[in-house]
């Protein structure tokens, strides 16, 4: 059974159709790299994965749930799903070890002892055992963000979604949080990655989609997609996000007066 | 003869300081010292208000404020729900009371509460007494302002925060109150306190329902003071003792404005 089965996904949001009709699947155990154009519908297609948006039409399936049905209970499902967000989104009034630990005992109900052992258990696989008692504001913002890598590890989950999780940091910080997510693909850890680290989609993806428009533009391992792209769409957003020194006057359509 | 710009701006201000010390000079010359002594600041009316001022007056004074306050701060949280709630009716409902409670004076609620209704419904009695009609008839009135106080704390915490709680499995109600309220409340700490603020003035309007000697609070204790002795000390007395239970809070509101600046 596919971890996750889209078929024939379409997102409006009033007049503006943002996703055209998407099928997609990701099998257990594969990292899914998402790339493509900024308002290509790559963000909200993760979102509707965990219905934080709600599709216009067509079906989900989450390890085989519709996640879509009305019938189906949205937390339970959620629960199995962990998503790291662009903002890092952790909880400002509390320390990280609460951070990692409310879900577990108010969703989970765990115990105290058994959600700060799992909790310092993620913390060390993000290499911040020493943040514990630490607020989210005395953070660095790539701390932040593996803080809530660990906080979706603690809910044990079977997929993780991330959604441009590097994009909002400082340079020199991308490079933890990537080495943390590229820790949990050997793992096995089951990915759906919208990125725009394309070294990382490179080195670490069983297979990228590429997407503009609403829709999926083509997809395949790596070294297809970056290798050799069949489509003229890929290959220019390959070259602007490869090359972006060697975009040309002509290609953005600027005309310098001399 | 041409000044420099600096020369200029210390003549300004020097003279700004003069005509400060000037005014101030007038004043004191012009006022009849003796008199001013003698009708504000008698030791003896002063001192015939203690103990009562402190152990009746202003422990009812505080009493009351906290009553209103918490029955205020209770109906504005359910207020502000209701108006952030999906719900079309809830909004309406919740708008309509605090438009139609922000429009009215405290003393037109109070006198509603503590005459209107008895005489409506004179069988039955508003529980607790005049303390029971105090917490209702400020409390309405301050649950207005609240709710549009923590309704706008509420809506400053990012909704990321809300996401990310329902990712991690909480139901809407378990991120609300786990995740979303919690630093709501952070946020309104400042504008909460001021709202006692206020609260502790307005239980001066309580006279009105008719108290005794043991639910008296400041406002009417100094006036019938005032009367007994035939001078206004008591009401300096009241002021100070207001002073007392206000200036400390607006302490604790720039405090924590400035922690919360130091945060951003």
């Amino acid at each position: 059974m596919s971890t996750i089965e889209i078929t024939g996904l379409h997102k409006s949001f009033g007049k503006l159709e943002v996703l055209r009709g998407i099928d997609l699947r990701v099998e257990p155990g594969e990292v899914v790299c998402v790339i493509g154009p900024s308002g290509s519908g790559k963000s909200t297609l993760l979102r509707c994965v965990n219905l934080l948006e709600e599709p216009t039409s067509g079906s989900i399936r989450v390890a085989g749930v519709e996640v879509t049905d009305p019938d189906t209970d949205i937390d339970a499902v959620r629960r199995g799903i962990g998503m790291v967000f662009q903002q890092f989104n952790l909880f400002g009034h509390l320390t990280v070890r609460e951070n990692v630990t409310i879900a577990q005992r108010r969703v989970l109900k765990r115990g105290r002892a058994e959600a700060d052992r799992v909790a310092a258990e993620n913390l060390s696989r993000v290499g911040l055992t020493d943040k514990a008692a630490s607020y989210p504001a005395q953070l660095s913002g790539g701390q932040q963000q593996r803080v809530a890598i660990a906080r979706a590890l603690a809910m044990d989950p079977k997929l993780m979604l991330f959604d441009e999780p590097t994009s909002a940091l400082d340079p020199e910080l991308v490079g933890e949080v990537l080495a943390v997510m590229r820790g949990l693909a050997a793992e096995g850890m089951t990915m759906l990655v919208v990125t725009h680290e394309m070294a990382f989609a490179r080195e670490v993806a069983s297979r990228v989609v590429f997407m503009d428009a609403g829709a999926i533009v083509e997809q395949g391992p790596p070294a297809e997609v970056f290798g050799k792209p069949r489509e003229a769409r890929t290959r220019e957003f390959l070259h602007r996000v490869l090359e972006p020194t060697h975009v040309s006057e002509t290609e953005i359509g600027a005309h310098l007066t001399d | 003869m041409k000044l420099s710009r600096r020369r200029r701006q210390r003549i300004v201000r020097v003279a700004g300081y003069l005509v400060f010390v000037l005014v101030i000079l007038v004043v004191v010359a012009a006022a009849d010292w003796g008199r001013l002594s003698d009708a504000f600041f008698r030791g003896d009316v002063a001192r015939s208000m203690f103990p009562e001022a402190i152990t009746v007056a202003l422990r009812n004074t505080i009493i009351y404020t906290l009553l209103a306050f918490v029955f205020g701060l209770t109906l504005g949280l359910v207020l502000a729900l209701m108006r952030l709630s999906s719900i079309l009716p809830y909004r309406w409902a919740a708008t309509a009371y605090i438009e139609l409670f922000r429009g009215l004076p405290a003393l037109l609620v109070l006198f509603m509460v503590g005459y209107g209704i008895p005489l409506a419904f004179p069988d039955r009695e508003i529980p607790g007494g005049v303390y029971g009609s105090v917490t209702i008839g400020l409390g309405l009135t301050a649950a207005a302002y609240m709710a549009e106080t923590i309704r706008a704390g509420i809506q400053a915490v990012p909704k990321g925060q809300l996401e990310a709680a329902r990712t991690l499995g909480m139901s809407h109600t378990r991120a609300m109150v786990s995740i979303v309220l919690p630093q709501a409340f952070r946020i309104v700490i400042p504008p909460l306190t001021n709202e006692i603020i206020l609260l502790t003035k307005d239980t001066s309007l309580v006279y009105v329902l008719g108290v005794t000697p043991a639910t008296i609070e400041l406002t009417k204790f100094a006036g019938d003071t005032l009367n007994t002795r035939v001078n206004p000390t008591p009401l300096v007395v009241a002021g100070l003792l207001y002073l007392v239970i206000t200036l400390p809070l607006s302490q604790v509101v720039r405090a924590l404005e400035r922690r919360a600046g130091r945060e951003r």
